[in-house]
């Protein structure tokens, strides 16, 4: 990491200082995701499209955040440079402490996208045996693995099904099991409940809390909607677009994410949270951003 | 299937009842206004009743003491022929899925080899037999050589491996974007992507082009044994007893259902290949 990086991160560090006493990061660990003055630009015939502008973003290790912003802000973009799919036109980028490609080798995430993005001809056993076969993990203890994540979704009766014969949110929960499956400690999840409907939604975000908390990982998870990135988070971030930059970040604070339960969106204190992201969202304007769910 | 079976069935009924037909009804010399003869002969020369020609399949093929019967000396044609093909089909399949993976794998390559690959399709048969036939007999390796046969075959390879080699193409570059990402994000490489990911994924496109080139490899076969001479075959069959049909016109028949026949089980066979392959056929999921 490049020397210039604690001036920076006081610029951010907005969420930090708002977090829960006890999660106080260890300053000898490496950060999960750092993110310092990235801006990508993509060129196409019909002009330059500046994704992100000097985007600084810094993730602690096991902690939960989420990217919110309109459409078009650069969230998916910003999320594929951290995972090595994209290279960042300026600035730099690391996860635990090294290169997102090296990350990337070592198999230190794990990630989900909108699209379940199954392969239809494996069942949904051998889906989310996937990394882990590709990885060269032997068969026995492959098969163990999957036992156990079909298990903690839910879905242990469904193993021999192929992907088709399951519903929308029952795929979904396959490919978070598959991206938990080599125990990554970063998350990588762009809207993947984006498809569900409300009450599959709110099953499977409660779901996730859970498995959060019993794998320890971190977190960075693309949402369009408030109460979702409230619900599930340590902080928020909120990005506007036009050049996609963070405007503000958020913290959640409703105690440890990982103790939380359903109770929560009853709380007072949630939607004090929701009313301060929606803020951040309408910005000095005061106009909603198109794109931006606001239930 | 017991509905597309018993359906099989009445098509084949529906044709011997219109031949039969036709035959009672139309006059002997066909329909014919002014010179043009409109509709075709039906006397039994151009074509006989169906049961002369069954008739004439169990008699012996010819006047020698030991001629084997008809339909037994046809079967064994056609499973040469059948044989033929099968080589060809074979190696045709090697070659365009080689091809088309060389093509997705190497961009310049793709841009280099596609339009060789649809110019060889222009490539007339009846020019390219001799051809392939004449550059055989001079291939000399140890005690390797060439013998006719294998020429057909190449011929028949060459007209199977072209849908082969674009529906395999079309298949290998179909994975979607989301997919691609997954494997990218695993940290593997070409191959293991091609084996997990393309491979199967083309397979949807790949069944019809094997249909395609098996029924390419058998019209290949037969007519490459006429152009070449081959012996042994059914395509040599058909002329051979074609020349005598004013003699014995039911004995023509019998070779030309051996190559249905023949086109039918290869038709058979890749419908078995699918089957087995049903599993990478289902439709893609969300
Ligand atoms: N591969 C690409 N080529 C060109 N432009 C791109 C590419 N990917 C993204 N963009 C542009 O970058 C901007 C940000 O896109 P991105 O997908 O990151 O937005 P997003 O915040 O994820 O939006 P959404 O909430 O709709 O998913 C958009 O204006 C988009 O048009
Ligand atoms: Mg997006």
């Amino acid at each position: 990491m490049n020397s210039s990086a604690p001036t920076r991160a006081t610029a951010t560090s907005a969420g930090t200082a708002g977090t829960p006493a006890g999660t106080a990061p260890d300053p000898h660990a490496a950060a999960a995701v750092e993110v310092r003055g990235v801006t990508r630009r993509f060129s196409s015939r019909s002009g330059e499209v500046v994704a992100l502008s000097d985007v600084d973003l810094t993730v602690r290790a096991g902690e939960f955040v989420s990217l919110i912003g309109p459409s078009g802000c650069g969230k998916s973009t910003l999320l594929r440079l951290i995972a090595d799919l994209d290279e960042p036109t300026a600035g730099e980028l690391s996860v635990f402490g090294r290169p997102p490609r090296v990350a990337r080798q070592n198999h230190d995430f794990g990630i989900a996208f909108q699209q379940a993005g199954l392969l239809p001809w494996r069942s949904v056993r051998t889906n989310v045996e996937l990394p882990l076969q590709l990885h060269g993990t032997g068969r026995g203890a492959r098969r163990a693995r999957a036992t156990e994540l079909l298990e903690m979704v839910g879905l242990a009766d469904f193993a021999e099904h192929l992907p088709h014969q399951l519903s929308g949110g029952m795929q979904q929960r396959v490919a978070i099991a598959r991206a938990l499956a080599e125990r990554p400690s970063l998350l990588l999840m762009d809207e993947p409940f984006g498809a569900l409907d409300e009450m599959t939604r709110e099953h499977v975000q409660t779901e996730l809390l859970r498995l959060r908390a019993e794998t320890g990982a971190a977190v960075v998870f693309v949402t369009h909607s408030i109460p979702e990135a409230v619900y599930l988070s340590d902080r928020v971030v909120v990005m506007s677009a036009r050049p996609g930059q963070v405007r503000e970040v958020v913290p959640v604070g409703l105690g440890e994410a990982r103790d939380r339960s359903d109770d929560v969106r009853e709380d007072d204190a949630f939607f004090d949270r929701v009313r301060a992201v929606r803020e951040a969202l309408h910005g000095a304007d005061g106009t909603t951003p198109r794109g931006v769910d606001r239930r | 299937m017991r509905r597309q079976v018993l359906l099989g069935a009445a098509g084949v009924g529906a044709l011997a009842l219109l031949w039969e037909g036709y035959k009672l009804v139309a006059p002997d010399d066909g329909v014919v206004v002014g010179e043009l003869t409109v509709l075709p002969r039906t006397n039994d020369i151009a074509m006989p009743h169906l049961w002369d020609m069954a008739a004439r399949a169990f008699e012996p093929v010819n006047s020698a003491t030991d001629a084997l019967p008809l339909w037994v000396a046809v079967l064994v044609a056609a499973a040469f022929t059948l044989g033929v093909a099968a080589v060809g089909w074979v190696v045709g399949v090697v070659v365009g899925l080689g091809t088309a993976t060389l093509m997705q794998r190497f961009r310049t390559a793709e841009s280099a080899l596609l339009p060789w690959v649809v110019l060889s399709q222009t490539v007339p048969l009846i020019a390219l037999a001799p051809l392939v036939r004449r550059w055989g007999s001079q291939l000399e390796v140890g005690t390797f050589d060439w013998q006719d046969w294998m020429s057909v075959a190449v011929i028949a390879s060459y007209l199977a491996f072209f849908p082969v080699s674009i529906g395999a193409l079309r298949g290998l570059s179909s994975p979607d974007a989301v997919h691609l990402d997954l494997m990218r994000s695993y940290g593997v490489g070409w191959w293991r992507t091609y084996r997990s990911l393309r491979l199967p994924a083309a397979v949807p496109h790949l069944i019809p082009a094997l249909r395609l080139a098996a029924a390419n490899a058998v019209i290949g076969t037969v007519v490459a044994e006429v152009s070449i001479g081959l012996r042994g075959g059914i395509g040599r069959m058909i002329v051979e007893f074609g020349a005598s049909a004013s003699a014995d016109p039911a004995k023509q028949w019998s070779p030309i259902f051996g190559a249905v026949l023949v086109g039918l089980v290869a038709a058979g066979v890749c419908a078995l290949i699918a089957r087995g392959l049903a599993r990478y056929r289902v439709s893609e999921v969300s």
